[in-house]
């Protein structure tokens, strides 16, 4: 029997994961792909918001605003690559300035700090790529970006180097309340075995799928609508086209999409917001993809979109009461909601896993652990050290002196480094997510036999069991020779 | 009389070569840019022939497959049952281009050759 | 710092030739790094026939080819450097020395001052995220090198069902790969009206196994979680736009993707090289030295070649250039006549031609953008025409070439341009 369970490894279940690892309590993280940070996690705007686009008083903008501010300790405990390169909310010349005023007191009310309003000018100095129409704008110097994967991947190793235990590739089927517990019927999406997980409180934290879990047990139904969101990623060369994260007003026309360097230097633009039917729905269209660059013109011009690398779309859990649902449902004991968690979510984690863990603490009287490890290092990143502590990782280590990705120049020595760690990576897109290598402009073309290689050589699989992204999703599917 | 329209591949300049034939027999070929043209085309309508390339497995080397290749051309309709009987061959390193890894291969009387020279690991 | 006159980055066919070339014209000091394991570059994975035609007078396979140029490198004892990766190209503060930053497991990172450097890059494929494909991502969508290198390097089959979306030579290449080892390659489409791979291809890769070839297609969609299980092809307008209506959808479990190389320049922006936009390689002169002193390109680095055999003689011609330049230093300021490219030639290399010091005879390679017939190359200094010569099918996917001679050069000593043009027969 655990203490918690908690269902699902994104951002959400691995920030309350890591938060509930500092006491005394045995936790458990149940995740249904085959990696940590695999759904909504992996797939959005990569943004730390200031936190003045929130109804003042809702969920959403106070824990919003307090997630920014943890943002900065954080990264430096958990080395998560995050930079406040102040975002901008332009309103153009049709546009109504009031909208932004209204923007600007939102902010205000909810405590977003140093909120000023900037005048096309001033504008023009900072951010010399913004369309002509462009006449003013919201600068929020809070405002930051940060690496979505690194986030997840580091309070998911940090609460597994506290103890927590995951468990991947483990789907929850039913969830029963027994008298004082829980049991989380799951199926094991490769080998396809069951499992009973008993524990006293369960923690909802399943993104799209949140509403599913509260409707096993709860009579307070919710309703989670996937809100497709598709990006264009673009080359690092095109990466300083704009240095603050640039939003626009939102009209009649939609919210509008934001162009936005990336923390590891490319430029991101999107997302559009369709809402679909299935929670599967991870396809981006011909008719998506098209309208990115037409919107993007309104705020940015010239945006090089021949420099496009990949594209990408992301599923946001849009519910229908529109703020975060946070909470014990109210009709079965021990049952904690994270739910509801779209945008500003990815900034909220931290503060949301405050708060669930808060509560946790409150309902099981946890006593706070004395050996909390409150540090983890990221994969270390050879290009960031000097030429001589370079060599001398070399010298130890010669792995680092071969690179394997030669778009984002990563060594063998940081994908040994990925394999191996808490939580390590088992496929090609758990690489990438924890290195880059195949991120870059060649879109893995060159380097993924490399790191199949690699992957084989060091974990007990073969060349035939190495995924893109766990089960199914098999890159090579037998020998030459066999098939005829 | 009829005529039949071809690209060459005796080289990349790929040229539309036009052979007229009157029963059975080619009387005429038009279109080439060289001799390769004309030889090509007369084989090409009454016994087809390609250059086969594949691999074999090699143990012991510094590459797990060797590149290997008809030493002349076969007829086409052989294509299939060449690569059917290379399919199970393996050689043992070290490899030298021009190697003979299967001769007479499907009964065509070419041999089957290594196209690259792997060394022993 | 280690020092030598000419380092090549690149070991592939362009390096090789460029180091033999380089060597016989006098340079001693040569170094050639290569990041894979072994010399011949791409060459090595491209098991089929047809290389060499021009260069050796018979049809040789990739790997035979590059063996060739490996032997000369050997038997020069040329020095060179595997498993290496070029991090950095810079130029030197008070000389005109170049700076090259490389690594590897031994010796670390390193640097190495030049006199002159050789850029033999290559190039790498164009990937889906920048087709703009939608769909879905799963696994399964391979580009044709890709697969090419895990069917004849790896001895791996990436796919039974196979749809291939662009008809480069590669994926036409691949197309037949495919089938000899027992897939099934169920179309290729093109988006363009004509097929960017040479004609040959398409008869002994397609025709020859029935796989139908359908120009002015695109994919528009990939359906699979986790890996491919179907893609719909549609037949595009003239605006390249797919028109509705037209959708196939084909079921397959993998879709290869040869629609084009872009030359790998990211080492060449790093030491300040001026990119032509439309090749995406280094602007060259007649001695193919960019717009730094002293740093020189050749093969599909400074832009995407049909032919290996252009390649090497390419190569040839930047290695000796490069001797020259070791032995003489910079050549004096010299008046440069720009080559431009119009009405149908997108691009020349050269782009600028210097006529008191050229060769006797310069070779200016182009493509077209268009398929043109019966058309011819025009070549005007100033306004004057000096050659016109008919070709009877022009296409994007092969190069085309116009010989300039110094002494007809010299008859123009106003010469303040150089026009090559597609005009009627």
């Amino acid at each position: 029997m655990y203490d918690v369970a908690i269902i699902g490894a994104g951002v959400i279940g691995s920030a309350i994961a890591r938060e509930l690892s500092k006491y005394q309590a045995s936790i458990c993280v149940i995740e249904r792909e085959e990696d940590v940070c695999n759904g909504t996690s992996k797939a959005n705007s990569a943004i730390i918001h200031a936190g003045f686009d929130a109804k003042p008083g809702t969920l959403k903008a106070k824990l919003n605003v307090h997630g920014n501010e943890m943002m900065d300790k954080l990264s430096e405990d958990l080395d998560i690559p995050f930079k406040r390169n102040g975002s901008l909310v332009v309103c153009t010349k049709d546009q109504d300035r009031d909208g932004l005023m209204k923007l600007l007191e939102k902010g205000i009310a909810n405590g977003v700090p140093d909120l000023k309003i900037l005048e096309r000018d001033e504008l023009m100095q900072m951010e010399p790529n913004l369309s002509d129409d462009v006449e003013c704008a919201l600068y929020a110097p809070t405002g930051g970006i940060v690496c979505p994967f690194n986030m997840t991947i580091a309070f998911a190793e940090n609460a597994c180097d506290n103890g927590v235990s995951f468990f991947l590739n483990t789907e929850v089927l039913n969830i029963k309340k027994d008298d004082d517990h829980f049991c989380l019927e799951t199926l094991h999406t490769d080998t396809k075995e069951s499992e009973v997980f008993e524990a006293k409180i369960v923690i909802n934290a399943a993104g799209v799928h949140s509403d599913e879990m509260n409707n096993m047990v709860s009579e307070h139904k919710l309703h989670i609508t996937a809100r497709r969101g598709e990006y264009f990623l673009l080359d690092k060369d095109a990466g300083s086209y704009v240095s603050c994260t640039v939003f626009q007003l939102p009209s009649k026309m939609g919210k509008g999409v934001l162009v936005s360097p990336t923390i590891h230097g490319n430029l991101l633009v999107g997302p559009t917001a369709e809402d679909v039917d299935s929670k599967d729905a991870l396809n981006t269209t011909l008719d998506g993809l098209d309208s990115l660059g037409r919107t993007a013109a309104l705020s940015v011009k010239n945006v090089p979109l021949r420099q496009v690398i990949t594209s990408f779309a992301g599923l946001r859990a849009h519910e229908a009461s529109d703020d975060f649902i946070i909470g014990e449902a109210e009709d079965v004991s021990g049952f904690i909601n994270a739910a509801g968690i779209e945008s500003p979510g990815l900034t909220s984690a931290p503060a949301i896993g405050e708060m669930v863990a808060g509560q946790v603490k409150e309902m099981l009287a946890l006593m706070e652990k004395e050996n909390f490890i409150s540090t983890r290092k990221g994969v270390l990143h050879a290009d960031t050290l000097s030429l001589e502590e370079r060599n001398q990782l070399i010298k130890e280590h010669p792995e680092y002196g071969n690179i394997i990705c030669r778009c984002e120049m990563i060594s063998e020595g940081e994908i040994l480094d990925a394999i191996h760690r808490p939580l390590g990576a088992r496929s090609l897109d758990g690489v990438k997510r924890r290195t880059r290598a195949g991120m870059g402009r060649c879109q893995a073309g060159f380097c993924s036999p490399r790191t199949m290689e690699i992957l084989q050589r060091e974990l007990p699989m073969t060349m035939f069991d190495i995924t893109k992204n766990g089960v199914g999703s098999n890159i090579v599917i037998g020998t030459n020779k066999e098939m005829r | 009389m009829n005529t039949r329209e071809l690209t060459c591949i005796g080289c990349p300049l790929g040229c539309t070569v036009t052979v007229t034939m009157e029963n059975g027999e080619v009387t005429a070929v038009t279109g080439n840019t060289c001799p390769k043209g004309d030889a090509y085309a007369r084989k090409e309508v009454t016994n087809p022939t390609r250059i086969v390339t594949s691999t074999v497995r090699v143990t012991g080397g510094v590459a797990p497959m060797v590149n290997v290749k008809t030493a002349s051309d076969i007829p086409k309709d052989k294509i299939f049952d060449c690569v059917e009987a290379i399919k199970d061959i393996v050689v043992a390193a070290p490899v030298k281009i021009g190697d003979v890894v299967l001769s007479d291969v499907a009964g065509t009387g070419v041999d089957m050759v290594a196209a690259r020279n792997i060394a022993v690991k | 710092m280690k020092n030598y006159d000419i380092v090549i980055v690149g070991g592939g066919p362009a390096g090789l030739a460029a180091a033999v070339s380089a060597r016989d014209h006098g340079t001693d000091s040569i170094l050639i790094i290569e990041r894979d394991k072994e010399l011949g570059g791409i060459l090595n994975q491209c098991i089929h026939n047809g290389f060499g035609l021009h260069t050796f007078k018979e049809e040789l396979t990739g790997p035979e080819y590059a063996s060739r140029f490996i032997d000369q490198v050997l038997d020069r004892g040329i020095e060179y450097k595997l498993n290496t990766m070029v991090m950095d190209i810079s130029t030197m503060e008070g000389s005109s020395d170049k700076k090259v930053t490389a690594m590897n497991r031994t010796d670390g990172m390193f640097e190495i001052q030049a006199k002159a450097v050789i850029l033999a890059m290559g190039c790498r494929e164009r990937s889906r995220g920048a087709l703009n494909i939608p769909g879905y991502r799963p696994a399964g969508i391979f580009s044709a090198g890709t697969a090419q290198r895990l069917v004849n390097m790896e001895g791996y089959m990436p796919g039974r069902e196979v749809v291939i979306l662009g008809s480069g030579d590669i994926g036409l290449i691949m197309a037949r790969r495919m089938t000899l080892e027992g897939a099934k390659v169920k179309v290729v489409a093109e988006l363009m009206p004509y097929s960017g791979g040479l004609k040959r291809n398409i008869v002994q890769c397609l025709d020859d196994f029935d796989i139908p070839l359908k120009l002015s297609h695109t994919v528009i969609d990939i359906e699979g979680k986790e890996r491919v299980e179907a893609v719909t092809i549609a037949e595009v307008g003239p605006d390249r736009k797919p028109i509705p209506g037209t959708e196939e959808r084909y079921t397959c479990d993998t879709l290869l993707l040869s629609c084009g190389l872009i030359p790998e320049n990211e080492l060449s922006k790093s030491v300040g090289v001026e990119i032509n936009p439309v090749t995406s390689g280094p602007v060259v002169n007649d001695s193919l030295e960019t717009s730094i002193d002293g740093v020189f390109a050749c093969g599909n680095v400074l832009h995407v070649h049909d032919l290996v055999d252009y390649v090497s003689q390419e190569a040839i011609t930047a290695g000796k250039n490069a001797a020259a330049y070791v032995k003489n230093g910079a050549a004096a300021d010299a008046k440069a006549v720009e080559i431009l490219p119009v009405d149908g030639v997108r691009y020349t290399v050269p782009k600028f031609i210097r006529p008191t010091e050229m060769d006797d005879n310069l070779t200016v390679r182009f493509r077209v953008g268009d398929v043109y017939k019966n058309c011819a190359i025009a070549t005007y200094f100033n306004d004057t025409l000096i050659s016109k010569r008919k070709r009877p099918v022009m296409a994007p996917g092969e190069m085309e070439q116009v010989i300039l001679s110094k002494s007809k050069l010299n008859e123009f000593p106003d010469l303040e341009k150089i026009t090559i043009r597609i005009e009627q027969a």
